[in-house]
């Protein structure tokens, strides 16, 4: 099967086309710590790409890119380097087992069966975590809204219990956290974030809202060790497709070149937007994301002989609304970034003005 | 907007290191597929290079990224207490 692999033939069109795609994926990953996979996995699939080699390139353009995006991110101390690499290690394993799930559900029911189970994983995870995520944003801007400090980081009643579990011999102290908490807590997590990752390509969606409600990290350190993570396993996951020689490096790179402009913009976002505002995005995505899978099922159920059948052109239709909600769910991601980046820029420079000012006046 | 020329000659000199990375890249695009099908066929040691490729790319290209919207003044904010 391997041997009749082909690369596709690359156009203007072609690479202008990844080149955009690269760059608001890049923008929501290095805001969020993930995400962008979702709309470049697939664009390659549409220009052409074997499956397999659309997911491999896009695995090969993400792990540098993790990491340049997280030594950004370093800069401005949102990184627990030691967190996000033995989440990231056991994130290998997690990945291996979504594996094993995915071909035995392949070997069973066929690609249909497959597409249903993905399908229903985002469903399930989005609308759980996407919705969890959404009103703790709501809870944090009415807390603001209402005069009380949200700088001050507070800890889910889940996170506390974590973190004063004392199991000997396992205890880390992680600065993400400041705090101690067992690395029996962290091997389930990381597991969890890797097989998510292996079904539908976004591990952070189980390894951000993990990080933060599970171990009490702030949201602006968990979206940035999930970059961490994100390095471990794409270059695990590199190496494995590189050996069966399915990277396309050239799609590869035209993504990364777009990709990197956008990690850049999205991780100096970051600095200028409260806690809240990294959450009301992931929510938002998360939740659009979700509903862009509903458009998907109906043409599985019908494959499977589960519901009655549909025409072709009706499958195509929904098949392309749930592309469409997919590609709105990034836009919607990128324009409220930039909005809060730009609107975030302009209120740093006001005051900054306007320090300057009084201390002319002083002198 | 305001142009930080430091930022700026530095965009320039990684700029143009990641143009001609890119630039060799398509003068070789068709050995990329071609070590991909020798990997495949089992020369196995051409496997390193789509790992070593983007790690090459990102360091010269994520430079130029950093200085490009750093000159254009797309800075971070440089206190907490300004968010």
């Amino acid at each position: 099967m391997m041997d009749s692999i082909s690369f596709i033939e690359l156009n203007a069109f072609n690479v202008t086309l990844l080149f955009i795609v690269g760059f608001i994926g890049g923008m929501v990953s290095g805001f969020i710590g993930s995400g962008g996979a979702f709309v470049l996995t697939p664009a390659m699939m549409t220009l052409g790409a074997p499956g397999i080699v659309a997911v491999a390139s896009n695995i090969a353009h993400k792990f540098p890119k993790a990491i340049v995006a997280a030594l950004k991110r370093h800069k401005y101390g949102h990184v627990d380097w030691k967190l996000g690499i033995i989440m990231g290690i056991f994130a290998e394993l997690g990945m291996l087992a979504g594996k094993i799930v995915m071909s035995g559900i392949k070997d069973t029911y066929g690609d249909t069966g497959t597409s249903l189970y993905v399908s229903f994983i985002f469903v399930v995870v989005l609308a759980v975590v996407g919705g969890f995520v959404l009103r703790d944003a709501y809870k944090m801007y009415r807390a603001e809204q209402a005069g009380a400090d949200v700088h001050e980081h507070k800890k889910t009643r889940l996170a506390r219990w974590v973190q004063s579990v004392r199991i000997p011999g396992t205890m880390m102290y992680f600065s993400s956290l400041k705090a101690e908490v067992s690395v029996l807590f962290i091997v389930p997590l990381g597991f969890a974030t890797g097989a998510l990752a292996s079904t539908i390509a976004v591990g952070g969606f189980i390894g951000v809202p993990g990080m933060m409600y599970v171990l009490g990290a702030p949201a602006l350190m968990a979206s940035a060790t999930e970059l961490v993570i994100a390095f471990v396993m794409g270059l695990g996951g590199t190496l494995l497709y590189a050996w069966d020689g399915v990277v396309d490096v050239r799609l590869a790179m035209i993504i990364l070149a777009g990709s990197l402009f956008g990690v850049q913009l999205g991780a100096i976002g970051t600095t200028y937007v409260k806690d809240h505002t990294v959450k009301l995005v992931m929510g938002v995505i998360m939740i659009t994301v979700l509903f862009s899978r509903f458009f998907y099922i109906p043409g599985y159920l019908s494959e499977l002989g589960l519901m009655a059948p549909i025409t072709d052109s009706t499958r195509d239709l929904l098949k392309a609304v749930g592309d469409g909600t997919l590609a709105l769910a990034l836009l919607l991601g990128a324009v409220i970034i930039l909005g809060a980046l730009l609107k975030g820029m302009a209120a740093h420079r006001k005051r900054h003005e306007q320090l300057a000012m009084a201390d002319g006046i002083e002198e | 907007m305001t142009i930080n020329p430091t930022s700026l000659n530095k965009a320039i000199i990684y700029g143009a290191a990641s143009g001609a990375l890119y630039y060799l890249l398509f003068l070789n695009m068709d050995k990329t597929i071609e070590w991909a099908t020798l990997t495949r066929e089992g020369q196995k040691l051409y496997f390193l290079i789509p790992v070593i490729i983007p790690c090459v790319f990102s360091l010269v290209h994520g430079a130029f990224t950093a200085y490009f919207w750093d000159a254009l003044g797309m800075k971070p904010a440089t206190q907490n207490n300004m968010k």
